[in-house]
């Protein structure tokens, strides 16, 4: 500090000595009073854990371990190594993307068509359907996953029995492996009130005058559509898109309520192959197999797999994503 | 009506350059001029038409619940046979079977209750304190610690879940070798309602937004009045807050009363469970398909005693949730 005053380049205290000075105030000490518990949380509760849960993934820690019985050892990559090979793992990675791809875009078209034909009809009489909508969306997964099971049942379901009114012959949704995703994804869709209101508000948002100067150019519905309606609520449908991505991927109360049970299974052995979600396998590798460091490991390939996506998604929305100032209405 | 526009409240969302989410404007409109009655009627139709739709499985639900034992299925909105399936008398299996007698399903709802709103009040008071701290005070490192707290809510859960548990492993073992103390750990519940105690970044989020958009004299002037930091947070900062508040601890009921994996890794003796695991191990006994009892009708009681408790709290919160909905989103 004193070469600083010797060199007579900073004439008062040097910048780390005012900074440093900070923590003498009183306000500071509140301050940090005041955010104590977060801080000790996120070194309890986030920090410390992301670090043990990197250090486990390189480590062959289980049963053995968590019980005593035996030393904890590294075992470098393998873990890693495993999940490259292990077929189980892939298939919980294809079965997310496939959900997610189903669930995502589906979701966001329903909800997307549903804003504009509510903000169409009048506030008084949107609030009530945007109520009726909003509604399946306060449903807690457990009961869609029960609702999943009895309303698309093949025999008894009420779907099928509706498709057998207008002639289709349902298919045995719960049962069919190839039909699990899609069923479950379609439950989804049923719960796309959180998005409808998200992207409401954000229809209600667009400036009038827009639409106004657009047909005053004669411009068409469809084409206000494109060139100002979806402009203007594109930070809210990528909002949504990012979110619902991150859903998908984690997806697992409903599909784990509907197809894995703790008595031997609910469906049988394909069944279960195409529900398995990957946060499904991730639990179960973590809590019934107790294989605690291959499941960090699988963990930290899901954080690198959200990463990644979300950041293709940020650097493609550059391009397609209008965030207007700060003045809005 | 809105929450923004209660009188002498500030407006419920400030303009943040940082902030993307779509913002709720109050004053509304219709973007077209006045539709034509027959295209204002065909909507309409048409939205009777989905909610009807959306509607079903919730009144097929209410249906089945009192339809007896065997008629589960028969997808008759109105039960040809009313049936009670939630208490009886206790005769074993041929006879039908009521949900409180097969399982504590009282205790399951009075944990979940208690859990829910200790957890939600909780996040709600030291969330806000947090909020607080990083809207009104000055101190070194606040943008960073900020910055911090933002990227952990990237972070999915998968990732500190397993660490944590050994956490929690490690505590319940230590407690159980002292017997002087309480037994903390698996098996106990306090896994899931000690982290609440924490606050919750998303909420903090939120929060903050909320009392950046305060005036700074209001503070100043608390100040002025001679009070100490905390209770001017307590007197000025709380009351003005209360919708977001109210957001906040609505939120949290719900996210706590949906958990079923946290419960499912902590929670071993019947007693303990939550509605949502007990109901997941309903299912598991009486599906038949998974080899069960076939009591179909348990199944659905059981289901309608978790969504209840949802609706009514929508019912009571709704302007709320779909303010707190619109203006952050949350899971979409």
């Amino acid at each position: 500090m004193s070469s600083v005053t010797v060199n007579g380049l900073a004439p008062g205290p040097s910048r780390a000595r005012r900074w440093l000075s900070g923590f003498r105030e009183r306000e500071t000490w509140a301050a940090y009073l005041f955010i104590l518990p977060w801080l000790f949380g996120f070194f309890t509760l986030t920090l410390g854990p992301m670090l043990f849960s990197a250090y486990y993934s390189f480590t062959n820690y289980g049963l053995q371990q968590i019980a005593g019985l035996d030393k904890t050892k590294t075992v470098g990559l393998a873990n890693y190594h495993r999940i490259l090979n292990d077929g189980t793992a892939h298939l919980a990675l294809k079965n997310t993307f496939i959900y997610t791809l189903m669930m995502v875009p589906a979701r966001i078209v329903l909800a997307l068509l549903l804003a504009l034909v509510l903000v169409r009809v009048g506030e008084r009489l949107g609030g009530v359907f945007r109520t009726i909508f909003y509604i399946p969306h306060i449903t807690p997964p457990v009961a869609v996953g029960v609702l999943v099971l009895y309303l698309f049942n093949g025999g008894f379901g009420v779907v099928n029995k509706g498709l057998a009114h207008l002639g289709i012959k349902g298919p045995y949704w719960t049962i069919d492996p190839n039909w699990i995703k899609p069923t479950i994804a379609l439950m989804d869709i049923w719960a796309c009130g959180g998005t409808m209101v998200i992207l409401l508000a954000a229809l209600y948002g667009v400036p009038r005058h827009l639409y106004e100067a657009a047909s005053m150019d004669g411009a068409s519905k469809l084409r206000q559509f494109f060139n100002v309606t979806l402009p203007m609520i594109s930070p809210a449908l990528f909002f949504c898109f990012i979110i619902l991505t991150l859903a998908g991927l984690n997806q697992f109360a409903v599909a784990y309520t509907a197809f894995f049970g703790s008595a031997g299974g609910v469906g049988s052995t394909g069944t279960n192959e195409a529900a398995l979600l990957y946060a499904i396998y991730l639990f179960k590798e973590a809590f019934q197999s107790f294989e605690m460091g291959y499941a960090s490991a699988l963990a930290w390939v899901l954080f690198g797999i959200c990463l990644t996506i979300t950041g293709i998604n940020v650097l493609v929305s550059r391009r397609f994503v209008f965030y207007q100032g700060s003045e809005r209405s | 009506m809105s929450v923004g526009s209660q009188e002498n409240a500030p407006p419920f969302v400030t303009s943040g350059a940082t902030n993307p989410m779509p913002q709720v404007v109050r004053r509304r409109w219709r973007p077209q001029p006045k539709l034509s009655w027959a295209t204002r009627a065909l909507f309409v139709a048409l939205l009777v038409v989905l909610s009807i739709l959306f509607l079903y499985p919730f009144i097929w639900l209410i249906s089945a619940t009192f339809k007896p034992r065997g008629e589960t299925f028969d997808n008759a909105l109105i039960p040809h046979h009313w049936a009670w399936n939630f208490t009886g008398p206790d005769i074993p299996s041929p006879h039908p079977q009521y949900l409180f007698n097969v399982a504590p399903v009282g205790h399951w709802l009075f944990n979940s209750f208690w859990i829910s709103f200790l957890g939600a009040g909780l996040t709600m008071f030291v969330s806000a304190m947090i909020a607080f701290a990083f809207a009104y005070f000055r101190f070194p490192l606040r943008n960073f610690l900020f910055a911090v707290l933002l990227a952990t809510m990237m972070l999915p859960g998968e990732v500190t879940m397993i660490p944590v548990y050994l956490l929690w492993n490690h505590i319940g073992r230590f407690t159980l070798a002292h017997p002087w103390l309480p037994h903390i750990g698996t098996g106990t519940q306090y896994p899931l309602w000690v982290p609440n105690m924490f606050g919750s970044a998303f909420y903090i989020f939120l929060q903050r937004q909320f009392f950046l958009g305060i005036p700074r004299d209001y503070f100043e002037a608390a100040r002025m009045d001679g009070d100490g930091y905390f209770s001017m947070f307590r007197r000025i900062a709380l009351p003005l807050a209360k919708p977001a508040l109210i957001v906040t601890f609505i939120f949290e009921v719900q996210a706590k009363w949906f958990d079923l994996m946290t419960p499912l890794i902590y929670l071993r003796d019947a007693a303990t469970f939550t509605v949502p695991l007990g109901m997941k191990n309903l299912l598991d006994r009486f599906n038949a398909a998974g080899g069960g009892e076939g009591d179909y009708q348990v199944i659905m009681a059981g289901t309608l005693l978790l969504v209840i408790p949802m609706v009514i709290l929508f019912a009571a919160f709704q302007k709320y949730f779909i303010r707190g909905i619109a203006t952050q989103g949350r899971k979409g």
